[in-house]
């Protein structure tokens, strides 16, 4: 095994900002990583810095040999971008578009020419490869985004939120593609805010949040820590709170994770048997409950399992 | 959690940074000048810029204001158009401002810049699109005066020479463009300060009016405005007069203001492809 893309120890701050604070990213050749986290936890500020497209203040960059920060043109060389950022030209047609990057790699007119329609083909966009950009749906302006990154044949790709407000079918389609281009051996890192996206793709996963690495590991293995169904427990008196969270312990076996309000537990819960042992063990205690169920967990049920933590408790301890 | 402590060895390729001469510069230069003039054909604002703005003006002036400025409108016709040149370059100028703040906010740029092109590339593409949008806006402004009456009263020679310089005086303002284009935080914010400073230089000059007609104060900014020299070498080549001492003031004002603006523009251009 290889390793194609990696960085280590990533700094940026912007203003007094620190939007990356010790990111160490490392993706074997051909394989697929999926960056996961909130908002505003610095995915972006990673993919820009390993597109050559930002520097950092701190870390180094490996992309396929090359030291992106001594050479980012050998790194542009092989490198497809894929974001809300890189984009293409409204006012010209998809196809003219793809042409545009093949002039401007510098390709024989007859090879580019021939790719655009074969890339038109391929992301389905043969009726619109003639109109304006600007006149695409959602899941148009997506793949034409893709095809646009894919005309220099590159070996590393980097999709930041490429199916964010997307609808399902589109998003199906998408995947298709990624997995298709993995199986080629294209190297990808995608940026996602859901885990289901993640799961499907990613052979790896490093979930980011305020600019750290949290947690990094097969989907699976975040999965079983994350839990298919999560479990919400809320006393009516919230002196009985540690009671019911020793309970839950014990039917556990380990402490599950207490919200910032001191009244609402939540634990990973896959096995339907807990509900209802939980259920006889309150009563026999004779704990009354606000709320006791299970959820598919959210983005910040994930969050809370991997990291210990909500993912909005943001404010506490960013002015250390 | 595994268990593995040691990475897997990455092999690192230190050799010279690949760089890009500056002929294929150009030539990524010039795929782009063409994608922003394609642009231009295409959008219809884009159009009013260049071809309905210089006959708007043209019009609007001469026939509205040249009796009365000049005594009948045929004279008003013969000291406006060279003034004209010079005032059309400078509102043209703030497309490539437009173009390049467009770019940015819409991820075009980043497009370009994930690509193995100059970083000069897009700078280039759109002061030459922009170049030759000046032509055109000339070219435009030049047709409709010489249908209404207009006569160049020199020699062709000078004439073209006067086409010449009024492209130069066009990317002066051009590097203000880029300047404020990098500095503002929308493309719809650029027109307004780019307009800011082109009125005052514009219609604070000698295009329209007489300055002797003016009040003191106005007549002493006109008298140190660089747009006032400018059109007094372009009437000079165009229709006759004095045109060494004006063309020596024009030039030491364009040397100034590049060298004023063009490391301004550049740095904020540098910061935002590094």
């Amino acid at each position: 095994m290889t390793i194609c893309i990696r960085a280590t120890g990533l700094v940026k701050r912007f203003g007094d900002t620190t939007a990356l604070d010790g990111v160490d990213l490392e993706v074997p050749t051909g394989s697929i990583l999926g960056v996961l986290g909130p908002n505003g936890a610095g995915k972006t500020t990673a993919v820009r810095i390993l597109a050559t497209l930002l520097r950092p203040d701190a870390g180094t960059v490996t992309i396929a040999g090359h030291d992106a920060l001594h050479d980012p043109v050998a790194v542009r060389r092989i490198i497809g971008l894929t974001g809300q950022y890189a984009s293409v030209d409204e006012e010209l047609t998809g196809r003219e578009n793809l042409e545009l990057i093949g002039q401007l790699l510098r390709l024989p007119t007859r090879e580019y020419r021939s790719l655009a329609r074969e890339l038109v083909e391929r992301f389905d966009l043969t009726d619109a490869g003639d109109r304006p950009v600007r006149t695409y749906s959602g899941g148009m302006r997506r793949r034409i985004d893709l095809a646009a990154s894919l005309v220099g044949r590159p070996r590393v790709l980097y999709l930041d939120e490429p199916t964010t407000g997307l609808d399902p079918r589109s998003r199906n389609g998408l995947w298709q593609t990624v997995r298709e281009l993995a199986e080629d051996g294209t190297t990808i890192l995608l940026t996602t805010q859901y885990l289901e996206e993640a799961d499907e793709l990613a052979d790896r996963v490093t979930v980011i949040d305020h600019g750290r690495v949290v947690a990094e590991g097969e989907p699976q293995e975040l999965k079983r820590r994350t839990g298919s169904q999560t479990l919400h427990v809320r006393t009516v008196d919230p002196a009985d709170t540690e009671r019911a969270v020793g309970l839950l312990t014990e039917l556990l076996g380990f402490r599950p994770s207490v919200h910032e309000d001191n009244t609402t537990i939540t634990a990973p819960a896959d096995d339907t048997v807990l509900l209802a042992a939980l259920v006889r063990r309150l009563d026999q205690e004779a704990i009354a409950t606000d709320e006791l169920g299970t959820r598919l967990p959210s983005m910040d049920d994930a969050f809370l399992s991997l990291t210990g933590r909500s993912s909005h408790a943001h404010t506490e301890e960013s002015t250390v | 959690m595994t268990a593995t402590a040691v990475p897997p060895p990455v092999t690192v390729v230190r050799t010279q940074p690949e760089r890009i001469g500056p002929l294929l510069g150009l030539a990524h230069g010039l795929t782009l000048a063409k994608r922003n003039l394609r642009y231009a054909v295409r959008t219809p604002s884009s159009l009013i810029d260049t071809v309905i703005q210089p006959v708007l003006f043209l019009l609007v002036f001469v026939f509205l204001f040249g009796g009365a400025i000049s005594g009948t409108w045929q004279e008003y016709l013969q000291t406006l158009v060279p003034g004209l040149m010079v005032q059309i370059t400078m509102y043209a100028s703030i497309g490539t401002g437009m173009a390049l703040s467009n770019d940015i906010s819409k991820g075009v740029f980043d497009r370009f810049r994930s690509l193995p092109i100059a970083r000069s590339a897009p700078l280039v593409g759109a002061v030459l699109g922009d170049v030759i949008r000046y032509v055109v806006a000339v070219a435009v402004l030049l047709a409709l005066a010489f249908a209404l009456g207009f006569r160049v009263q020199t020699d062709p020679l000078s004439a073209l020479f006067a086409f010449v310089l009024v492209v130069v005086f066009g990317l002066t303002l051009c590097w203000l463009s880029v300047l404020v284009g990098m500095v503002a935080s929308t493309p719809q914010a650029v027109p307004g300060i780019a307009m800011a400073v082109i009125l005052p230089l514009t219609f604070g000059s000698n295009i329209f009016a007489d300055p002797e007609t003016m009040p003191r104060w106005l007549e002493l900014w006109i008298g140190v405005n660089p747009v006032t020299y400018f059109v007094d070498t372009v009437r000079g080549l165009m229709i006759g007069g004095p045109v060494a001492q004006p063309l020596i003031v024009s030039l030491f004002a364009v040397v100034v203001a590049h060298l004023v603006l063009l490391p301004l523009a550049l740095r904020a251009y540098l910061r935002k492809v590094r």
